[in-house]
């Protein structure tokens, strides 16, 4: 490949010119087509599946010719909704929580100090996000099965915690390291404890950063499905993602519109999380984020 | 412990130049629980099934034995699996690549409604591989709207078969992996200093040769990484292998494989052994693609400030 010094032996190229114009035309364009195609295909495939959960039925037509709402009526006959949703929440929030307590220091540490082994560290924070799931998942959900807490909500919370924890430091990180160590060197110099400086100077600058890492934290651990598949494997330790997985793959059983209607439930679920993540958060908190970042890099 | 930190932190910036040696407690205490953590909920499960696959007995409390592993490279089927898990994953890879570098480049500098654009990307993540393939069996089926829409525009004649065969299995990678690739190799490409793009064009050279020889060299190590992390998760897919594809057939890849003999043969060493070959075959590729990497890119890091 080219190598940056080979750049000044280029300028003979008038021609390129001409070819440019058109270039410049068409590029737009086809970036909007390109990008428009995909999240039209993208918002069409969610809107299918909440139109069909209303679907009395629906058949090569572009709306089904008749709505109902039984399909959410008798979805507490094949699940136990409430089952279902305490334990997508107890699971989502515990992992999350968990990860925070544990994730922040870890960050901290990589954001603030400089230390001979801290490649090594974050090669292993690194790791459980490069290794595919079911590799640790197997013998993991076996060791679990041995200390009885296979099939047990308890299970599917540690298994969890393995790719959320070092996603949450990945994700921390940068944040920590955009607030300015003077601020706290200044704190410290005026007198304030290390305590006291960490509740009113460190925290609050990484509120949206806590935020931020939660959020996405959550999400991730509603949708992770290949690991707390292999633990859930009683009907009361069932999430939203495993109980929507075993509908569609016994595709057959129950009409599809019944298992939309779980997606839907499934999705709302994910929805509420942001949304509420969202008024927690003000949304200028992220734009001064932002701006110190782009004033740093630029 | 006030007096140790009153002394460390207003130097810390200064610690990466002057004593990487130093005994710093801080870093021991912050870090332990989280490297705790990994160490026995990561480390340990890693350990333990790589000597879980080398014994007997459905839990794996029998002898050693090194079949678990014999077997899979001895049966013709399991060795057919791995050329499809290739098969699988690297020709959506490759795609999503390709189709993000061009984009990336066009929106390197920031376009109309960049906003609206990359909420509405990140929205396949937020869903999940369960809910994607879910979806797709009802709008990329034979009845589905894109079907639908093709026949109306009179672009096909019969109803094209999308979700129960390979191109369910890519089309469902696509909607995963791309906009995470895109995000990646727009960040990369925004990071390149604008003001060498510009030397380029002063010095004559048109847009392509701008792009193949300054900014494409440029954002390779990170187009690299890009790839690499979109081959892991593509490698190991597994429930959207299930439900839009042909488990049975043409995307028996090794994820399902792993699963069934540990989950529906009751086997564990063997799905662990499954497990294992598969992550070491994908850690092979992802080094590789690494090494070409270091070896390619040697002194192009001209990085540089974001945006103009």
């Amino acid at each position: 490949m080219a190598n940056a010094s080979t750049l000044p032996k280029l300028p003979r190229s008038g021609a390129t010119r001409i070819t440019r114009s058109p270039l410049r035309w068409a590029a737009p364009i086809l970036f909007y087509l390109a990008i428009g195609f995909f999240v039209v295909n993208l918002i069409a495939l969610v809107s299918t599946v909440v139109i069909d959960s209303f679907a009395q039925s629906w058949f090569k037509t572009l709306l089904p010719p008749a709505f109902t709402t039984n399909w959410y009526t008798s979805l507490g006959d094949d699940h136990d909704i409430g089952q279902l949703l305490l334990n997508t929440f107890t699971v989502a929030v515990t992992v999350t929580g968990f990860a925070l307590i544990i994730g922040f220091p870890a960050a901290y540490i990589l954001a603030r100090k400089q230390f001979r082994l801290k490649g090594l560290l974050t090669v292993l924070y690194l790791l459980p996000l490069l290794i595919p799931p079911l590799v640790y998942g197997i013998p993991m959900a076996t060791l679990l099965l041995r200390f009885n807490l296979g099939g047990s909500i308890l299970g599917i919370i540690i298994i969890n915690m393995i790719p959320i924890l070092p996603f949450v430091i990945l994700v921390l990180t940068p944040f920590i390291e955009q607030v300015d160590v003077s601020l706290e060197s200044a704190s410290r110099m005026l007198g304030a404890g290390r305590l006291y400086t960490f509740r009113r100077i460190v925290l609050p600058l990484v509120i949206p950063g806590m935020l931020t890492a939660g959020v996405l934290a959550v999400v991730r651990t509603i949708a992770l499905f290949d690991l707390t598949y292999l633990v859930a494997t009683t009907a009361s330790s069932q999430t939203l993602v495993v109980a929507l997985y075993g509908d569609a793959v016994a595709a057959g059983i129950r009409a599809h519109q019944a298992i939309s209607a779980l997606a839907v439930i499934y999705m709302l679920t994910t929805m509420a999380f942001v949304i509420v993540a969202l008024l927690f958060v003000k949304p200028t908190q992220f734009a001064v984020q932002i701006k110190t970042n782009s004033t740093k890099g630029g | 412990m006030a007096e140790t930190a009153i002394k460390s932190t207003p130097i810390t910036r200064s610690t990466r130049r002057t004593s990487p040696i130093r005994f710093d407690w801080e870093i021991i205490i912050f870090s332990l629980p989280a490297l705790l953590f990994v160490c026995v909920l990561f480390v340990y499960p890693f350990i333990y099934g790589v000597s879980l696959s080398l014994r007997t007995g459905a839990l794996g409390d029998g002898d050693f034995t090194l079949n678990n592993y014999i077997q899979i490279f001895n049966d013709p089927v399991q060795i057919e699996t791995i050329g499809m898990t290739f098969e699988a994953a690297l020709p959506v890879t490759i795609f999503s690549v390709l189709v993000s570098i061009p984009l990336a480049y066009f929106m390197r500098r920031g376009i109309r409604f960049e906003r609206l654009i990359t909420t509405l990307l990140i929205l396949p993540v937020t869903l999940g591989t369960v809910m994607v393939s879910q979806s797709m069996l009802i709008y990329f089926g034979r009845q589905g709207w894109f079907n639908q829409a093709l026949q109306a525009l009179h672009l096909i004649k019969n109803p094209l078969t999308l979700v129960h065969n390979w191109l369910g299995v890519e089309i469902s990678l696509f909607i995963q992996g791309f906009p995470f690739v895109f995000l990646l190799i727009l960040g990369y490409m925004s990071g390149i200093n604008p003001d060498l793009e510009r030397a380029s064009k002063m010095l004559g050279v048109g847009a392509w040769g701008t792009f193949r020889r300054v900014i494409l060299p440029l954002a390779l190590p990170g187009i690299a990484i890009a790839f690499c992390l979109n081959f892991v998760a593509n490698f190991s897919v597994f429930p959207s292998a299930v439900l839009v594809g042909e488990p049975n057939a043409l995307t028996r890849v090794l994820a399902v494989q792993a699963f069934r003999a540990a989950y529906e043969q009751y086997n564990r060493p063997a799905g662990t052994a499954i497990a294992l070959v598969m992550g070491g075959i994908e850690l092979a590729v992802v080094g590789g693609v690494l090494f070409l990497r270091g070896r390619f890119t040697r002194g192009a890091t001209l990085g540089g400030g974001k945006g103009t």
